[in-house]
C-alpha cells in the first residue's frame, strides 16, 4: 500500500473543485468524467444493439416470416420499412448488420477502452490524468458523431429497390457494398461513420500509448505495471496499426462507389477479394482489441478475490503482447473459402493455432492464481470465473474453426456465430460486467446490492448459454448465418435459442434495477471494499476518487506489489 | 502551474468547447459528402455547399484548438515531461499514417508483383484473370521515372535539407536563417505540388491509364482502370499529405517570424519537420516502386 497517495488528496480544496454542468459533462477534459460518459453511452448502445438482437431472435423463433413482414407487430410500430417482402427481408439483414456494428464499435470498445481504460489506466499507473485530455474529449464526441451517421444510414435508402439500411454485414464485402449491391446513400453514410469511429479510436490509442509510456509514477516500471494497463497498452497498439488499414480500404470503397476507381470492381480489373484482405488485416486485430482489455480486468479480479498476486505476472503481460503480435498475421483464416492457394491456407492454419499457446498461458495462469487461494465468490468473481469458463469454450471452438478443411463446411454457419458470441457476448461482455461490479463502488462511491448482482449473473449465465450453445448444433447441421428464414428441421434449437434470449433480457433488467437501486439507496462506499487482495493504486484513493488525483505523485517500491 | 498544491509537472487542461465543435463539424462534413456524392435529405446530388460548410467549420476548429495550444505553450504549461508526451503523440500519429499508406501500397504490390499468380492457379473470376494476365496492364502507358517524377524527387530531397538548415539555425538562435530555411522549404513543397498537378493533367489529357474521375458509359475499361486507380490513390493521398505538410510548415514560418521559437524549445517546428521527412520517405517509396521499378524505365 502506498501511504503517500491518500494523505494529501483532500488537503487542497482547489483540485477537488468540480466545474459546472457544461464544463463537466460536455467540454470536459477529466479522464474520469470522460470514462463515465463512455460507460453511459456503452450501456445505451448496448440496449439498442440488444434490442436489435431481440428482433433477430423473435423472427427466428419460428420458420417463415413473422416479424419482418407486412402487418406484423414490428410493422405496426412503423420504424422499419417492411412494405413488401423484399424490403422486409432486407430490413432483417440491415438489423443483423447494425447489431454487429453497434455491439463492436459502440458497446464493447467504448465500455472497455473508453470507459474502464479512461477511468483506471491513469490511476493504476499513478498519473493525474491522460496525456492529452482535450484529445480524450474529442475521441468521445467523435464516437457520437459516428453514431449519428450510422443511425441515419439505417433509415436511408440502400438496396437496388430502395430498401432502407445497409444489409451486407459489418464486413462490408463488395460487391454487396459497391454501387451494384447498394446504390443508395446508406452505404456512404456507413463508410463515413466508420471513418469517424476509426479517427476516434486512433486518437484514443495515441493518448493511451503516450500516457502509459510518459506518465507512470516514479518507480512504476513497465514490469511493475498492473495487467489492465498492459492490456490497454497492447490494445492501443493494435488500434493504432490496424485501423488506418481499414480506413484505407473503406476510402477505396468510397472512391469505387463515387469517383470511378475500380479497386474492388472486376469489370475495371479490380478484385473484391482484395477488400477482404484489407478488411481482415484490420478485422482480426479488431477482435483482439475487443477481448484484450477483458483479459486485463479478469486478471485483477481473480487476483483480488483469491487474495493472491497474479500467477506468472510477466508471462501474463507478454502473453498479451504475443497475442497482439500474432493477431496481425492470421487474417486470412477468415477467408479460407475464397480460393486461397493450398500453401496460404496451410500457413494461416498454423499461425492461427499458434495463438492458442499464449491464450492457454493466460487461462492456466488464471486457474493457477485461484489455486490454493482463499477465494471469495463476490459478484465480480462470479463474472470472472464465468468469463474463464465460457471464453475457453469459445477459444476451443476457435481452434476447431482454424482448420481450413473443417472451415470449408462450417464457414458462414451458425457454428461460427456460436463461436464468436462465446468469446464476445459471453467473453468480452462478461468481463465488462465483471469490471463494472468490481469498480462500481470505486467509480460512483456507492455500494451495489450483492444479491441483485448475484441474481444478474446467474440469470444471464443461464440465458446466454441457452442462446448460443444450441447454435453450435444448428451450425453443425448446416444452418447458414444471415438468413431471415430456415427449414422446419432447425426449429427446435432456434426456439431454445430464442427462449435463452428472453431469459437474458430478464438478466439485463436485473442489471438496470441493480444500477438504479444502488444510486437511489446510496449505501456509502469505502476506499477499498475488497480487502487485502486489492493492491492496485485505485484502492488507495477515496471512493469516488478526488476530481484530480495524485497532485503529489505516489512513489512505487517493489514490495508494494501494485500489480 | 496555476493550481497551488499541485506537485507534478503534467499539464491538466481546462474544459474546452473545441472537441464538441470539431465533432459536430465532422458530422456536417460527412453528411455534406453524402449529399454531394449521392443526394440526401431531398438535396440533389452534386450540391457540395453542406460539405464545404463542414470543412470550413473543421478548419475553424483546428485554428481555435491550436491557438489554445500555442497560448498554453507560451504560458509555460509545456514542461519538459509534457514535451516528451507531445513527441510520443506525434510519433504515434505518423505511425498510424504509415499504416494508412500500407493499404494503398498493398493494392499496388498485389497488382504489380502477384499478377502472374492471380491470373494462373488462383484464377477465380474470369475478368480478373484476364485483367491481371499482363504487366503493365493492357492499355496502360506507365510514366517515365526520369522525367517529372525525378524533378519531384529532387525537389523533396532538397526540401529535406532546407528544413534541416532551418532546424540548425533555430538551435543556434539564428532566427533569420531559420526563416530563410523554412521559406525555401515551403517554396519547394509548393513547387512539388505544382509539378504533380502538371503531371496529373498530362496523364489525364493523354489518357495514359484510361482513368476517368467521373466515368461515363464509354470510359473505364479493363485493368487500365485498376492501374489508374492505384496510381492516383497512392500518389494523390501522398500529394494531399504534402499539402498538409506545407501548411504545417507555413504555420511554423509565421511562428518563427513571430518569434515563438527559442533555441531550446520549438517542438511545433520539430513536429512539422518530422512530418515533412515522413512525407519525403513515402515519396521515395512511391518513386522507387511506382515510377522506377514497375514503371517505364524498367
Amino acid at each position: 500500500m502506498s501511504s503517500t497517495a491518500t494523505s494529501h488528496d483532500h488537503a487542497d480544496a482547489d483540485h477537488d473543485h468540480k466545474p459546472g454542468f457544461l464544463d463537466r459533462w460536455v467540454f470536459t477534459t477529466n479522464h474520469k468524467d470522460i470514462g463515465t460518459l463512455y460507460l453511459l453511452f456503452a450501456i445505451f448502445a448496448g440496449i439498442v444493439g440488444g434490442a436489435f438482437s431481440g428482433l433477430i431472435r423473435w423472427e427466428l423463433f419460428e420458420p417463415g416470416l413473422q416479424v419482418f413482414a407486412k402487418g406484423s407487430m414490428l410493422d405496426s410500430m412503423g420504424i422499419f420499412d417492411l412494405s413488401n417482402p423484399d424490403h422486409a427481408k432486407h430490413a432483417y439483414n440491415s438489423i443483423v448488420t447494425a447489431h454487429a456494428v453497434i455491439m463492436i464499435f459502440f458497446m464493447v470498445m467504448p465500455a472497455m477502452i473508453g470507459g474502464f481504460g479512461n477511468w483506471f489506466v491513469p490511476i493504476m499507473i499513478g498519473s493525474p490524468d491522460m496525456a492529452f485530455p482535450r484529445l480524450n474529449n474529442i475521441s468521445f464526441w467523435m464516437l457520437i458523431a459516428s453514431w449519428i451517421l450510422l443511425c441515419t444510414s439505417i433509415f436511408t435508402p440502400s438496396g437496388p429497390g430502395g430498401e432502407h439500411g445497409f444489409a451486407g454485414g459489418w464486413t462490408m464485402y463488395p460487391p454487396m457494398s459497391s454501387h451494384i449491391g447498394s446504390p443508395g446513400p446508406a452505404m456512404d453514410l456507413v463508410i463515413l461513420s466508420f471513418h469517424l469511429a476509426g479517427a476516434s479510436s486512433i486518437l484514443g490509442a495515441i493518448n493511451f500509448i503516450t500516457t502509459i509510456f510518459n506518465m507512470r509514477a516514479p518507480g512504476m516500471t513497465l514490469h511493475r505495471m498492473p495487467l489492465f494497463a498492459w492490456s490497454v497498452l497492447v490494445t492501443a497498439f493494435l488500434l493504432l496499426l490496424s485501423l488506418p488499414v481499414l480506413a484505407g480500404a473503406i476510402t477505396m470503397l468510397l472512391t469505387d462507389r463515387n469517383f470511378g476507381t475500380a479497386f474492388f470492381d472486376p469489370t475495371g480489373g479490380g478484385d473484391p477479394i482484395m477488400f477482404q484482405h484489407l478488411f481482415w488485416f484490420f478485422g482480426h486485430p479488431e477482435v483482439y482489441i475487443l477481448i484484450l482489455p477483458g483479459f486485463g480486468i479478469i486478471s485483477h479480479i481473480v487476483s483480488t478475490f483469491s487474495k493472491k498476486p497474479v500467477f506468472g505476472y510477466l508471462a501474463m503481460a507478454y502473453a498479451m503482447v504475443a497475442i497482439g503480435f500474432v493477431g496481425f498475421i492470421v487474417w486470412a483464416h477468415h477467408m479460407y473459402t475464397v480460393g486461397l492457394s493450398f500453401d496460404l491456407r496451410a500457413y494461416f492454419v498454423l499461425a492461427t493455432m499458434v495463438i492458442a499457446v499464449p491464450t492457454g498461458v493466460k487461462v492456466f495462469s488464471w486457474i493457477a492464481t485461484m489455486w490454493g487461494g482463499s477465494i471469495e465468490f463476490k459478484t465480480p468473481m462470479l463474472w470472472a470465473i464465468g468469463f474463464i469458463f465460457l471464453f475457453t469454450v469459445g477459444g476451443v471452438t476457435g481452434v476447431v474453426l482454424s482448420n481450413a478443411a473443417v472451415d470449408y463446411s462450417l464457414q458462414d454457419t451458425y457454428y461460427v456465430v456460436a463461436h464468436f458470441h462465446y468469446v464476445l457476448s459471453l467473453g468480452a461482455v462478461f468481463s465488462i460486467f465483471a469490471g463494472f461490479y468490481y469498480w462500481f463502488e470505486k467509480m460512483y462511491g456507492v455500494k451495489y446490492n450483492e444479491f441483485l448482482g448475484n441474481l444478474h449473473f446467474w440469470i444471464m449465465f443461464v440465458g446466454v448459454n441457452l442462446i448460443f450453445f444450441p447454435q453450435h448444433f444448428l451450425g453443425l447441421q448446416g444452418m447458414p448465418r444471415r438468413y431471415v428464414d430456415y427449414p422446419t428441421g432447425f426449429t427446435y434449437w432456434n426456439q431454445m435459442s430464442s427462449i435463452g434470449y428472453a431469459i437474458t433480457i430478464v438478466g439485463v433488467i436485473v442489471f438496470l434495477v441493480m444500477f438504479v437501486e444502488a444510486l437511489i439507496v446510496r449505501r456509502k462506499g469505502v476506499a477499498n471494499p475488497w480487502g487485502e487482495g486489492a493492491t492496485t493504486l485505485e484502492w488507495t484513493l477515496s471512493s469516488p476518487p478526488p476530481y484530480h488525483q495524485f497532485s503529489e505523485l505516489p512513489v512505487i517500491k517493489d514490495e508494494d506489489e501494485h500489480h | 502551474m496555476a493550481h497551488h498544491g499541485v506537485k507534478h509537472d503534467y499539464h491538466i487542461i481546462n474544459p474546452s468547447p473545441w472537441p464538441l465543435m470539431g465533432s459536430a463539424s465532422a458530422v456536417v462534413w460527412a453528411l455534406g459528402m453524402v449529399v454531394g456524392m449521392r443526394g440526401l435529405f431531398g438535396i440533389a446530388k452534386g450540391e457540395w455547399w453542406l460539405m464545404l460548410t463542414g470543412l470550413a467549420l473543421i478548419i475553424l476548429t483546428m485554428v481555435f484548438w491550436w491557438r489554445d495550444v500555442i497560448k498554453e505553450s507560451k504560458a509555460g504549461d509545456h514542461t519538459p515531461v509534457v514535451q516528451i508526451g507531445l513527441r510520443y503523440g506525434m510519433i504515434m500519429f505518423i505511425a498510424s499514417e504509415v499504416m494508412f499508406f500500407v493499404s494503398f501500397f498493398w493494392i499496388f504490390f498485389e497488382m504489380a508483383l502477384f499478377h502472374g499468380q492471380r491470373s494462373g492457379a488462383m484464377c477465380g473470376i474470369q475478368e480478373v484473370c484476364e485483367a491481371w494476365s499482363k504487366w503493365p496492364p493492357e492499355g496502360v502507358e506507365t510514366l517515365d521515372a526520369w522525367h517529372l517524377p525525378l524533378v519531384n524527387t529532387l525537389l523533396l530531397l532538397t526540401s529535406g535539407t532546407t528544413v534541416t538548415w532551418a532546424h540548425h539555425a533555430l538551435q543556434q538562435g539564428d532566427r533569420k536563417g531559420a526563416i530563410q530555411g523554412l521559406l525555401l522549404t515551403v517554396i519547394l513543397g509548393a513547387l512539388f505540388t505544382l509539378v504533380q498537378g502538371f503531371e496529373y493533367m498530362e496523364v489525364l489529357h493523354e489518357h495514359n491509364f484510361h482513368f476517368f474521375l467521373f466515368p461515363d458509359a464509354a470510359g473505364a475499361t479493363g485493368a487500365a482502370n485498376l492501374y489508374g486507380s492505384a496510381f492516383f490513390m497512392a500518389t494523390g493521398f501522398h500529394g494531399f499529405h504534402v499539402l498538409i505538410g506545407t501548411i504545417f510548415l507555413i504555420v511554423c514560418l509565421l511562428r518563427a517570424i513571430n518569434g515563438d521559437f527559442t533555441p531550446k524549445k520549438h517542438f511545433g517546428f520539430e513536429a512539422a519537420a518530422w512530418y515533412w521527412h515522413f512525407v519525403d520517405v513515402v515519396w521515395l517509396f512511391l518513386f522507387a516502386f511506382i515510377y522506377v521499378i514497375f514503371g517505364r524505365s524498367h
